[in-house]
């Protein structure tokens, strides 16, 4: 083997690091540890120009293992690994130092013994890039076809573009026709476009396109596989039948929530937004004194979110009613209008000027809803109003849906305290789960409106249709190896591995544990629990760890 | 038959994501910024809500695979200036203005800037700083080359220096280079131009300009942030002192009827988050905020008020403050009325941020006149409610700010979904 030649780059990280460390010092200390040829300080390392850096000492300075001691390889680690490649270097002979979230940030106030810290953490990282192996990725084909689970707006919109840009796609719905919410909704903010025409032109589209098969009164049994390879297996009815597709949308939708005893909700005189929308789609609202309840139920301590839709939907619904009968009264009782950019602050102005009545009332002193009338303390006049009332509309928040965590579950992806689904990134990975492979759009998410559905769906079917453009994925190669002679196919490790990506299996010395590469997210919990240590996993060799362990106490053998 | 390319106006974080989905897809992709680096508003961030993640952190990644993604080719210090033909097939004019500087050549060492004489207020910063006529437009700003400001270049305006020329350790200075006109034929156009923050000056009454420690958000975002002209020390305009109380004062220009009707949608988010950002550099620090009505409706948005009220020394409270006052110490003295006891009262704080409105680009109107697309009553591009990404020309996509005000993890969905809509109608001309 060639001489080990370790670059160490230590990141200012502006002054996230570099106003907490003794960067420098850092640099100076590196370059005095065993192996290392080169030390380099840079502002930001992630820059283009810090790139360029590690790729011009790769070439002219020959080095063979790349430390970079700067921020998280949980959004850096790509970066660094590609520059690597890039100048001809095994993306996998990189090791990164975490000296900013693990040690700048969290000892701010110590700049010498962080430093000190910092110091014990770069050691660590050259001891274990010493020992680091060139990995070669795997290509795995990707089946170009996919599973929309959820029928109403979201999947639809997404089974559509999808087929439309020559996918195959399965289209899964659990009740006996597609719409899903919808279907139970009258009229659409801000345009008052009749919700079930918008239905009828989707199903059209769907109709008349040969790509899409839809499933209706269908419902996901299992699902098994990984990026490019999964398989659904689908009940419908009583039939079961299993699906192969390269990606899985999840396009579930969420409920709305069904009050017991709030507000003194009965179904009849105190009814839910959603009730009122149905009774409105039946020109069956004959009432002329309304009062809308905003956040009832939400914004609480069980649940404690805005769920977004509410506001417009109740300033809606209150000018549908007051164009149709002007005697009518109507008041919207509020905690924060909630009518974020210009179409639904246009509708707040418009239902103002339409003479719809808005009072504030706070959580500590909600409204009391009586027989005939409802008590309500205005926070903006300072005082108790009595209002004599025909119908109480409690605006009720959306939520996740009673099956999410089970589906979830068979998918192997998260949701969070509320039950709708977690994506990848709050921010950057709205559509994304961080299972390769699966997305998300819509309220299966979190409660959006229609355009927000729609333009959710067309993003999530982007992101699915990567893959299947492509035509193959390339994993992570930083896997598990068993031992054959060692492992005693026990079957603990199958156990264990939280992702289906290791399975007991006959071969020619009897039952052996086998990895599915693609399966494996590469977590090691297959190795940690194998009692006959027939598990190797690459890149956290026994040996790797025990180096650092050393190198941590100082210990030269 | 090679597929025809896409174009993309903007290279703000919307116009990145639509191109990265593009180029991964396979399809190519040009992406055109007016500016000398993309990265757009996203880039002067300092924080991102409600995860707090280190904004230019999170983007520079994208960035990079930007500049380094073999299916995109970059157009930086760039503009549209023509556009004929329909769907599948439109022929555009891009105007490439000289940056004097060969794009292969600088590597970006700073000898240049370091030596010219030009002091200039700095765009990127807003203003609290002054940079040199030769330029990084910012530090992690891609393509991460020099630009020479031919309004302030003394070359340009008087015909003398040439130091940066003399400096340079690559030749990389090139006086010579013309503005260029590009010629592309692309199948769909994505219009991803974003936003710029509403200048405060003609609301007299919260006197920005006039008092010294009356800022706007954007340029809070720049003081606040380690990268930016104070280090991340949060100091006052007038004394250099850290300001320990800070008075944030929401719907400036939004929700009202003289200035923006429409609200802006993610103030009362930044408001909060730059709120902690200051608490965390300094654990004494007490905050206002000053609302008309909360609007957290985002995932965990809720959550971070409340943290915000309870772990950060922030109080919320509902008022529209009528004016701003300053004292002797250049002290900002804000009365407001207390929703609690119904009373006029007062506090005193050492800074009060601006929460300004996003509005529409300037140059937007000239930009829809080129496109041929219609815009709504407030300027932004108008899109068809029942397909939210499509403008009113077909083939033409808008995604981001530029459709009304959006943050960042609706501008992200919002640049899949456009990119989406563009690979459609590749399709169906392929087909067709």
């Amino acid at each position: 083997m060639s001489e080990v030649r370790v670059g160490v780059f230590v990141c200012h990280c502006g002054t996230n690091i570099g106003g907490f460390l003794d960067v420098p010092e850092l640099v100076k200390y590196a370059l005095s540890l065993p192996n290392v040829a080169f030390t380099q300080e840079n502002k930001y390392t992630c820059s283009e120009t810090g790139l360029s850096e590690i790729k011009k000492a790769i070439l002219e300075i020959q080095l063979n293992r790349i430390v970079v001691a700067s921020c998280t390889p949980r959004t850096h680690e790509p970066l660094f690994r590609s520059a690597c490649k890039e100048a001809g270097l095994n993306p996998f002979l990189f090791q990164f130092v975490n000296i900013r979230d693990q040690c700048s940030w969290v000892h701010m106030h110590d700049k010498e013994a962080a430093t000190k810290k910092a110091k014990d953490l770069i050691r660590m990282g050259v001891a274990n890039a010493v020992l680091l192996e060139p990995l070669e990725e795997l290509k795995i084909d990707v089946n170009p076809k996919a599973v929309v689970i959820g029928g109403g707006i979201s999947g639809m919109t997404s089974a559509i573009s999808l087929a439309n840009r020559g996918f195959e796609v399965r289209l899964i719905e659990k009740s006996e026709k597609l719409g899903g919410t919808l279907n139970n909704l009258y009229k659409l903010y801000p345009t008052q476009i009749d919700a079930s025409n918008l239905v009828t032109a989707k199903i059209g589209e769907i109709e008349k396109n040969s790509r899409i098969k839809v499933l209706t009164s269908s419902q996901v049994l299992d699902v098994d596989g990984f990026v490019g390879n999964y398989t659904v297996k689908i009940k419908q009815n009583n039939k079961v039948q299993n699906y192969d597709a390269g990606v899985i949308i999840v396009a579930t939708g969420a409920d709305v929530y069904k009050p017991s005893d709030l507000y003194s909700y009965d179904g009849e005189r105190v009814i839910t937004q959603l009730e009122l929308e149905k009774a409105l789609k039946r020109g069956e609202v004959k009432a002329q004194r309304i009062i809308m309840i905003q956040c009832a139920g939400a914004r609480t301590k069980e649940r404690p979110y805005c769920s977004k839709v509410c506001c417009p939907t109740a300033l809606k619904n209150a000018l549908l009613i007051k164009e149709k009968n002007d005697d009518s009264q109507l008041y919207i009782l509020y905690r924060d209008m909630v009518t974020p950019g210009t179409e639904f602050e246009d509708l707040y102005g418009k239902a103002r000027e339409a003479g719809i009545n808005f009072i504030k009332y706070s959580p500590e002193k909600e409204p009391i809803v009586e027989n005939e009338s409802l008590k309500v303390y205005d926070e903006l006049l300072g005082e108790e109003l009595t209002l004599p009332y025909d119908l109480v509309v409690l605006s009720t928040p959306m939520v996740a849906r009673s099956d999410s965590k089970e589906l979830a579950q068979k998918l192997k992806v998260p949701v969070d305290e509320h039950g709708f689904y977690l994506e990848a990134h709050v921010k950057l990975r709205p559509v994304d789960f961080a299972t390769d492979g699966i997305f998300v759009c819509g309220c299966a998410h979190w409660p959006s409106n229609v355009d927000e559905s729609i333009f959710q769906a067309y993003g999530a079917s982007s992101r699915a249709s990567i893959p299947m453009s492509v035509g193959y994925v390339t994993t992570e190669p930083l896997i598990p190896v068993v031992d054959e002679e060692k492992c005693t196919g026990c079957g603990l490790c199958e156990m264990n591995c939280p992702f289906k990506a290791i399975k007991i299996e006959k071969k020619e010395k009897g039952r052996k544990a086998n990895v599915i590469a693609a399966s494996c997210k590469g977590c090691g919990t297959c190795g940690a629990g194998c009692p006959q240590k027939a598990i190797t996993m690459k890149h956290f060799t026994d040996d790797q760890i025990i180096a650092q362990v050393r190198a941590l106490a100082e210990v030269t053998s | 038959m090679e597929e025809k390319p896409v174009l993309i106006i903007g290279g703000g974080i919307s116009g990145i994501q639509a191109a990265l989905d593009l180029g991964d897809m396979g399809i190519r992709v040009h992406l055109v910024e007016e500016k000398p680096c993309i990265g757009g508003r996203m880039a002067q961030l300092d924080k991102t809500f409600p995860t707090n993640d280190c904004s230019i952190c999170i983007l520079a990644p994208k960035l990079s695979d930007c500049f380094r993604h073999p299916n995109i080719t970059l157009h930086t210090y760039s503009e549209i200036k023509k556009v004929n033909g329909q769907k599948g097939d439109f022929t555009v004019k891009i105007r490439k203005y000289a940056k004097y500087v060969k794009e292969d050549e600088c590597i970006n060492c700073g000898e240049c800037n370091a030596k010219c004489p030009v002091k200039v207020p700095d765009e990127f910063d807003v203003g609290l700083r002054n940079r040199e006529a030769i330029y990084l437009y910012y530090l992690q700003g891609v393509p991460p080359v020099m630009t020479i400001d031919r309004e302030h270049c003394l070359f340009f305006t008087r015909g003398v220096c040439r130091i940066c020329e003399k400096f340079c350790p690559k030749e990389a200075i090139d006086f010579d280079q013309k503005d260029e006109d590009v010629i592309i034929n692309v199948n769909s156009i994505i219009v991803a131009t974003g936003f710029d923050p509403f200048d405060p000056t003609a609301i007299t009454q919260y006197g920005y300009k006039r008092y010294r420690n009356v800022v706007t958000s954007i340029e809070y975002e720049r003081l606040i942030c380690a990268s930016g002209p104070t280090g991340g020390h949060l100091e006052r305009q007038s004394d250099g002192k850290p300001a320990k109380k800070i008075a944030f004062i929401q719907c400036v220009g939004s929700r009202d009827v003289k200035n923006n009707r429409y609200c802006s949608s993610v103030c009362c988010m930044h408001a909060t988050k730059e709120a902690m950002l200051a608490f965390e550099h300094d654990s004494e620090l007490k905050s206002y905020i000053f609302y008309m009505d909360l609007r957290a409706a985002g995932k965990g948005f809720q959550k971070y008020l409340e943290r915000g009220e309870q772990e950060y020394n922030i109080s919320y409270i509902r008022s529209r403050i009528a004016n701003i006052t300053e004292d002797q110490n250049e002290n900002l003295v804000i009365q407001y009325d207390d929703p609690e006891t119904s009373k006029n009262k007062k506090v005193t704080v050492d800074l009060a941020v601006l929460a300004t409105s996003l509005i529409p680009r300037s140059g937007v109107e000239e930009l829809a006149r080129i496109l041929n697309v219609e815009l709504d009553d407030y300027k932004f591009f108008k899109t068809d409610p029942l397909n939210p990404l499509d403008s009113s020309r077909p083939g033409i996509y808008v995604c981001g700010c530029c459709r009304g005000p959006t943050d960042i993890p609706e501008s992200v969905a919002q640049a899949s979904g456009a990119a989406e809509r563009a690979a459609e109608t590749l399709f169906e001309v392929v087909i067709t």
